[in-house]
């Protein structure tokens, strides 16, 4: 390394009158080289004490700020017009030192430990508006769905039935390919449990109870929450990232009748028929564990299924699906409607719709199978 | 204000010669030539769909041309092993036009990312010298701490370009500095360019819709119009040229204002 590659600071001391003597290449590259060298001077630069610059190489921003540090911004723009400077270096260190007066650290946030009492609180008070907020938008969309309904000329049954499509038709084959797993499975189960009991036989009950009253209607629920509220938080909330919702409310149309309401009663006829769906897939699975492994064939299977289930665990199962659909349609496009402009956001409330629907698909489960237990249904 | 060598010549900075951009179908560009001249401010102008982006995407080594070389400094910006961790990614700054700032990541950290990765700076020097350079871009100190979506566009423009300035670059390349900035903030940014240009010696390289900017900082005007660059020079010269597009562009009624406006100020 030659002579023009390094960056120096002297103090000279010759007699009375001291002086600094700057040299050497200041840029970036020797930042972290200069920085102690000019903190353990900047102390001793006196007033009015010379600043030599002739042999300065090459100055930078980097350099022009700790020149700004050593000597004070004020100074140095005081000392540049009788020193051996280029014209470009000259207005380099002025524009630095009008800069480098302005800057500062702005202050740092620091933690302690009582945020995480304050997050605790801020996090119950979020949770109780979104419950405040939820019921609001479902009391909101039922009253436009009651406005809507006596008045078929505003019916969306095109957008109503494309969405059918979208959430209904598109997802038949996951469903029926899901339930007929978990169907057999639950027929695996229960013939090793029975067994011991000498009792197989009641794998028909056990896979027919467990689709008809629970599986069915909760896994479709699932899927749905999973598959949908997601994309309706996407669909409403990048609408509503480019103004569109702005745009249809300007135009004097009422965005939960033309976005909501057709999503909502999709969802609504849509599920039961996927839950129908998820129900025959979950007990032919269970069927065809029982043909290939306990040998009770299909013909056995069904005239039990006939002798021993009652039709109400069908309507028990088949009733949620409504209830469970409207819930998610309205958390997916609630949660589309609160986002707040940014693409980040828009990922944000996704995720935030497929969390909160299967959260409450399965609240509201439990506490319907607790209620259809006390009432013997 | 570009530097001429003693023998006449300019030295050039960054040059495309016969270069080809094509997207399936469409030809963008075909056989264009441009010369960016140290310590100059070049605009780039041009009707809608003439691809001044591209071009300018493809000058700093974002979109490989068809055919033709591209040279930053000398190098080939396409040449095996150029790319990503290109050396030439230190002597560039790119101010993007929606500012492209790390969303993730406050202003400050933004500014000082490079310094640190880079320069290789410990952080809390790579802050020190990142506080300088949003004083620099005139944004206010407390602005340090904001999230880039807690921002205004102005304020958006400012902090990146304090990214782009963060590592003393030689060359800038600025994409509709001004598209999106009240006619305040527009000229005010216009004046922080030539500012900085005077005080860092940068040469600049603006893709610009906007007249004001143009008679304000551009010591010459490239025009792209079929396909290539239809001509290269000072503004009273390209304001001469004999063609529809050109004619209208610095003549319509817009042209003349911003003119009208440049010849009050002088």
């Amino acid at each position: 390394m030659n002579a023009s590659d390094d960056a120096r600071l002297e103090l000279r001391d010759n007699g009375d009158m001291p002086s600094l003597c700057v040299g050497g290449a200041w840029t970036l590259s020797h930042y972290q080289a200069l920085t102690p060298r000019v903190t353990d001077l900047r102390g001793r630069v006196g007033p009015g004490m010379e600043i030599d610059f002739s042999s300065l190489t090459a100055l930078d921003t980097a350099g022009a700020r700790l020149l700004c540090e050593l000597v004070g911004a004020e100074r140095l723009k005081g000392t540049l017009t009788n020193a051996a400077l280029t014209a470009e270096q000259r207005t380099l260190l002025e524009t630095v030192a009008s800069s480098f007066a302005v800057s500062g650290m702005p202050p740092q946030r620091r933690y302690q430990f009582g945020d995480v009492l304050e997050h605790i609180g801020k996090a119950t008070y979020a949770f109780r508006d979104h419950l405040v907020g939820l019921l609001g938008f479902i009391g909101l969309t039922l009253e436009k769905l009651a406005c809507t309904a006596c008045r078929p000329r505003r019916w969306r049954v095109a957008a109503t039935i494309a969405q059918m499509e979208q959430i209904g038709f598109n997802a038949v084959p996951i469903v029926a390919l899901l339930s007929f797993l978990v169907g057999a499975v639950v027929a695996f189960l229960g013939a090793t449990v029975l067994a011991e009991f000498g009792t197989t036989i009641y794998t028909v009950d056990l896979v027919a109870y467990a689709f008809l009253r629970e599986f069915g209607v909760f896994l479709a629920a699932i899927l749905v929450a999973g598959r949908t509220s997601s994309a309706f938080a996407a669909q409403i909330g990048s609408m509503r990232a480019n103004e569109e919702i702005d745009a249809l409310r300007v135009i004097g149309l009422d965005p939960v009748e033309w976005l909501v309401l057709p999503r909502v009663l999709a969802m609504v006829l849509a599920l039961p028929i996927l839950t129908f769906i998820a129900m025959i897939c979950g007990i032919v699975g269970g069927m065809t564990v029982c043909a290939l492994h306990l040998s009770i064939s299909p013909a056995m299977f069904l005239s039990l299924l006939d002798a021993n289930i009652d039709p109400r665990h069908f309507f028990v199962g088949i009733g949620k699906a409504p209830v469970f659909a409207f819930l998610i349609a309205s958390i997916g496009c609630l949660e589309g409607f609160r986002v707040s402009g940014s693409a980040q956001s828009v990922g944000e409330h996704t995720t935030s719709a497929v969390v909160q629907s299967i959260f409450t698909v399965i609240v509201v489960n439990a506490i319907a199978a607790l209620f259809f237990m006390e009432m013997g249904w | 204000m570009s530097v001429a060598q003693p023998n006449g010549h300019f030295e050039i900075v960054a040059q495309a010669r016969g270069v080809r951009n094509c997207f399936g179908p469409q030809t963008v560009h075909e056989g264009l030539d441009l010369d960016v001249r140290r310590g100059e401010v070049l605009a780039v102008v041009g009707g809608s769909g003439t691809g001044k982006s591209v071009l300018l995407r493809t000058l700093i080594g974002l979109n490989r041309p068809a055919a033709g070389s591209v040279l930053l400094f000398g190098q080939n910006v396409y040449a095996p092993g150029m790319q990503n961790t290109s050396p030439l990614a230190k002597r560039v700054g790119v101010l993007f036009q929606q500012g492209a700032l790390f969303s993730s990541l406050t202003v400050l950290e933004n500014v000082a990312l490079s310094l640190i990765e880079h320069a290789r700076l410990p952080a809390a020097e790579a802050m020190q010298l990142a506080t300088l350079k949003i004083a620099l871009a005139g944004l206010p100190a407390d602005a340090g701490n904001k999230l880039p979506m807690e921002l205004s566009g102005g304020m958006i423009k400012r902090a990146a370009l304090a990214r782009a300035l963060a590592l003393d670059p030689d060359i800038l390349f600025l994409d509709e500095p001004t598209a999106g900035l009240d006619p305040i903030g527009a000229a005010a940014f216009d004046q922080l360019i030539l500012t900085l240009r005077g005080a860092l010696g940068l040469t600049v390289f603006l893709v610009t819709h906007d007249l004001d900017t143009l008679y304000t900082t551009a010591d010459r005007i490239a025009v792209l119009a079929n396909r290539r660059v239809l001509v290269n020079d000072r503004l009273e010269i390209v304001a001469a040229i004999d063609d529809a597009w050109i004619q209208e562009y610095f003549h319509g009624p817009r042209g003349r204002a911003a003119q009208a406006a440049r010849d009050r100020v002088s």
